[in-house]
């Protein structure tokens, strides 16, 4: 439990090289790859940080879009005023307050009420943000100007994927891993045990609000003008969602097995077949819940599962013979 | 005598207009096994729900050695040393078996961490007859082996007091053979058991004293022989007829 195995240091060693050579691209390429990239590890990123709180409890939350919205929008308010990196700091910190706010007051609710309040929590923090800026400003949107290029996004969006999951990973192996696991599994037992299960749930989404906010504030200056429709929009919570779920969220990596195909289906779509947008996502949300409601790792897993219980089931059969 | 250990005062439930559990009022001594019985719907399980917090007493009073326990949490009780097992067994079925015995040594009264709850847990899955077998999933299990696991989950939080509902429930008669005397075990090593059954023989060769309920009522108290051959216990168990 609490040494590394020898698997997990080679998982380490591999990471470590995987991301040094992720961290590479932009030397190779500026333009299009590394666009993409920048996609693939935003999402990496958002679907691994909603993973860290709605796999284990699977509790669908759909206010991926609120974390993302207010941690834009804390870079694009005071860009002219403060460093960059306090502001991806403010990012966390409200993004990670409206959680513990959303979380004492909805965590008690179950499945579907859950899933309706976030939605509606996200379309509430826009509408709130659009009101704001017609009422004390004259504008509809916010300039960020900054020295951050593409490239310094990318590496930005890389390290924070490192960081979720390196946090994700240091959860696992922690009370609060272990507790969220029994949570998961019944949650009855999980109070009878002793755990405290509303402030478990809460810290977990706490924690993945927090890291949702810091991918808003790091994207704020890709976009340069911050509106509330692009910087709140519902889009982001659907897509996470799905390739999430796509990816399988029981374990950690899971999600990234999703994101990658998806980003790169999408970005074929956008370009080709921007109008039918809508539609491809649809049927591909359809096809993930009837063909996949485990995800591609989930997926994985009962193959490899039923490949081994053949294996061991043969040579018992054969020594049975 | 030993000293109380739990105190029931005046306890009392009530669903809207239904009063599952109507004034009850015992206490449970160190070191005893006390046996909650009377026929269904009489009241007993809301009983184990109102002292393990699953439930809040509308009124009355529940103590813990001489401390509040009712109206706390059922998390809080849990860890100030009330472990319960389930009616219809409840394992954690993604997870081995040392690993669902771990869950009572991490967040119960020892939280303990690490090497120490996975030793104890192999320690107590052994002690219930599952020597070798921590690393078998749970849903790989037969029913009483999993009624076992159950049980080490609730001994691995080391419980001041221990609460049974119905543990002995749907096993076959050498199955129940070996439950009994399991559960004698675990009451010899000290642990103060509550255990709510209808098995009558396990009561009989178990428990040195009971608590009959019925329609939500105290109806007897006191030894096992004298409350089950009461008039009023056999009247709430056959009809009139036979009392």
């Amino acid at each position: 439990m609490t040494r590394l195995s020898q698997k997990e240091i080679a998982i380490g060693v591999a990471a470590i090289l995987f991301l040094a050579l992720a961290a590479m691209l932009p030397f190779v390429d500026q333009g299009y790859y590394l666009s993409l990239a920048v996609n693939i590890t935003l999402y990496a990123a958002l679907c691994t940080a909603w993973t860290l709180f709605s796999g284990p409890t699977h509790y669908v939350s759909l206010a991926t879009a609120a974390f993302f919205g207010l941690g834009t929008y804390a870079v694009a308010l005071w860009v002219d005023v403060l460093p960059f990196p306090l502001l991806v700091g403010f990012g966390a910190v409200a993004a990670g307050a409206l959680a513990a706010l959303v979380g004492v007051a909805t965590l008690r609710l179950s499945g579907v009420y859950f899933v309706i309040f976030t939605l509606g929590l996200a379309e509430l923090v826009r509408q709130i943000v659009t009101w704001a800026q017609g009422k004390f400003t004259t504008r509809m949107g916010l300039y960020v100007f900054t020295d951050l290029r593409e490239m310094h996004i990318y590496w930005m969006l890389l390290a924070l994927t490192a960081l979720v999951f390196l946090t994700g990973w240091l959860i696992n192996r922690s009370r609060l891993g272990f507790a969220m696991r029994i949570i998961g599994d019944d949650e009855t037992v999980a109070r009878h045990s002793g755990i405290d299960t509303a402030k478990a749930k809460i810290a977990l989404f706490v924690i993945s609000g927090a890291f949702i906010g810091i991918a808003g504030a790091i994207c704020a200056p890709r976009y340069g003008y911050i509106q509330a429709t692009t910087a709140f929009n519902p889009m982001t919570s659907f897509l996470v969602v799905i390739m999430a779920l796509l990816g399988g969220t029981k374990r950690l990596w899971g999600p990234i097995v999703g994101v990658i195909p998806f980003v790169i289906l999408m970005d074929f779509i956008t370009v080709r077949f921007s109008n039918y947008m809508p539609i491809a996502m649809g049927l591909s949300f359809l096809a993930i819940v009837f063909l996949l409601p485990q995800g591609v790792t989930g997926r994985l897993e009962q193959v490899w599962n039923r490949l081994q219980s053949r294996r061991t089931a043969k040579p018992a059969a054969e020594k049975a013979a | 005598m030993s000293a109380v250990i739990l105190g029931v005062h005046a306890a009392r439930k009530a669903f809207g207009g239904l009063v599952a559990v109507n004034d009850v009022s015992f206490e449970v001594r160190q070191g005893e096994l006390l046996g909650l019985i009377g026929p269904n719907g009489s009241g007993k399980t809301t009983m184990l729900n109102l002292i393990s917090g699953a439930l809040k007493p509308t009124t009355g009073e529940i103590a813990l050695e001489g401390e509040r326990i009712s109206g706390l949490s059922a998390h809080r009780i849990a860890r100030k040393g009330v472990a319960r097992t389930f009616q219809l067994v409840r394992v954690l079925p993604s997870m081995s078996a040392a690993q669902n015995v771990m869950a009572g040594a991490v967040f119960g009264r020892r939280r303990l961490w690490g090497e120490a709850a996975l030793h104890l847990s192999h320690e107590l899955l052994e002690r219930v007859g599952l020597k070798g077998r921590g690393d078998m999933p749970v849903g790989a299990m037969t029913y009483i082996d999993q009624k076992r696991v159950e049980l080490a989950r609730a001994l691995a939080s080391d419980p001041r007091v221990l609460l049974l509902d119905e543990w002995l429930a749907g096993l076959n008669p050498s199955e129940l053979k070996i439950g009994i005397a399991l559960i004698e075990q675990v009451n010899r090593e000290g642990r103060t058991i509550i255990m709510v059954e209808h098995v009558m023989d396990a009561i009989r060769s178990l428990c040195g004293r009971c608590v009959v309920m019925s329609s939500g009522v105290k109806i007897a108290e006191g030894g096992v022989d004298e409350t089950l051959s009461n008039p009023e216990v056999i009247r709430a168990y056959l009809g009139d007829d036979d009392a």
